[in-house]
């Protein structure tokens, strides 16, 4: 079995060791459809008999609520928005991520630090401080990144839920309008994303497609991953 | 942190540090009157005391759901929303702030609950520099004398109870604040915080501390000469 490992200084009192099961992180900027193949590969490995865990961000039960109401006023700085998220991802991480790798779960979780981070460097703050606060993070056991052009982003955003105001970066006033705003936040958070792919070896997927197609390149993937550590845990 | 953050002015930041009792909160009051009386312009700002934070940090303390991580990283975002709020542009605008423990609170009871010494000091390297740090270096029978002595009940967090040193709050708090000292101590020498013996009269200390600061007043610009402004608090 492969052993867990954290990105820097890691948690106290967290034996690594202990740790049995896997940490599957589907990542992608806002519209792409993560929440829509979480779900199916969710069921799909119920299905092959594992149990699944999933989680997504700001949920906790410490910082979740909190979280939710600054947004809603608008009222966050910089520093305090990047710090409020990763005390909420640190509680995730040790309350729920943490017991249940150690019970052998499957670990999926609807973004992971690296949103967290593009969010935060998008605004402006510094790269490596970033990093540095969520050295606390457990490297997943692979990072499945959905990556679509903008030209795709955009109608299914307009279609579905519409235009949001964080996903659109209205806070940094890019554009005259939400439309403008989202394309020039999102475009700027693509570039982020693929400079953070090769950082941090993104597992990529091309998520062009329609659910479907994308599901079944996914599913590919993790279909290998799974095949792969068993084998090698058999040996 | 932030690119692009322009210089600071010709604000002034002083600090107060040292354990729980040591006295450091009535010297920063008496600065305060005085700064006030002669017409400075004074923003005090205290350790965990955001409104915004607050919420998630009383949640946390209240369900004792905090691990050391959180509590970390809580008081962390207690402290930048503060410096983004107050600190920042009180010393933007030219002005003094007072600040009732600072950054260094973090090291030393953070690295007590078992966080990395670096990622405290990584955490908060958005911090600005002190003007001054004074450190109320202050036996551990004293602070505790004072402490035990007069409120009743102490808290959960506060006696370090959650780091299972003690099932009885008194000896826990005990423990705890020992270890802090010792932390206080060794960052008294990393950080060249200015110490102050605090078991001198309060008056003593007073007039030591006025001593200090009063070099670094020079050029910093007062809102009128006698003072009769109300400020910010």
């Amino acid at each position: 079995m492969e052993r867990f490992r954290f990105y820097g200084s890691g948690l106290p009192g967290v034996k690594l060791d202990e740790l049995r099961g896997k940490l599957i992180v589907v990542e992608g900027t806002d519209g792409v459809g993560r929440s829509t193949q979480v779900a199916l590969l969710r069921q799909w490995l119920e299905q092959r008999g594992h149990a699944v865990f999933d989680t997504g961000l700001t949920r906790s039960a410490l910082a979740g609520k909190g979280i939710k109401r600054a947004k809603e006023g608008n009222i966050l700085n910089l520093l305090t928005f990047t710090l409020f998220y990763a005390t909420d991802f640190a509680d995730q991480l040790e309350n729920q991520i943490i017991p249940a790798l150690r019970a052998g779960f499957i670990v999926l979780t609807d973004r992971y630090i690296y949103s967290q981070i593009a969010r935060a460097v998008v605004r402006g703050a510094d790269e490596a401080w970033v990093r540095d606060i969520f050295g606390v993070a457990v490297v997943p056991t692979a990072i499945y990144y959905l990556k679509a052009d903008l030209d795709h982003l955009i109608p299914r955003v307009a279609f579905t839920r519409g235009f949001d105001y964080w996903e659109s970066g209205m806070d940094m006033r890019l554009g005259r309008d939400m439309f403008e705003s989202f394309c020039r936040y999102q475009t700027r958070m693509l570039e982020i994303f693929d400079r953070m792919s090769s950082f941090y070896g993104f597992n990529e997927v091309d998520a062009n497609g329609m659910v479907e197609e994308v599901f079944e390149k996914l599913q590919r993937r993790v279909r290998e991953l799974l095949n792969h550590k068993n084998t090698a845990a058999a040996k | 942190m932030v690119k692009a953050l322009p210089q600071l002015g010709a604000g002034r930041l002083i600090v107060v540090e040292g354990i729980d009792g040591s006295g450091k909160s009535t010297q920063l009051a008496l600065l305060q009157r005085w700064l006030v009386n002669q017409g400075y312009p004074v923003r005090f700002s205290e350790w965990n005391s955001s409104a915004l934070v607050k919420q998630i940090t009383k949640r946390g303390k209240d369900r004792r759901i905090l691990t050391a991580t959180t509590f970390c990283l809580t008081h962390a975002a207690d402290f930048a929303d503060r410096t983004e709020r107050d600190i920042l542009p009180a010393l933007r605008s030219g002005g003094m702030v007072l600040s009732d423990r600072y950054m260094y609170t973090a090291f030393a009871r953070d690295v007590v609950r078992g966080v990395e010494p670096n990622y405290v000091r990584q955490l908060y390297r958005f911090a600005i520099k002190p003007t001054l740090a004074f450190y109320y270096r202050v036996p551990l029978e004293v602070a505790l004398g004072r402490i035990l002595g007069g409120r009743n009940a102490l808290k959960y967090y506060e006696a370090g109870m959650d780091l299972g040193l003690s099932d009885d709050i008194e000896e826990s708090f005990r423990l705890f604040q020992r270890r802090i000292l010792q932390q206080y101590e060794l960052l008294s020498k990393e950080f060249g915080l200015m110490v102050i013996d605090a078991t001198l009269s309060i008056e003593e200390q007073q007039a030591q501390m006025r001593a200090i600061v009063k070099p670094k007043l020079e050029g910093v610009k007062r809102l009128s000469k006698h003072g009769k402004v109300s400020l910010l608090r």
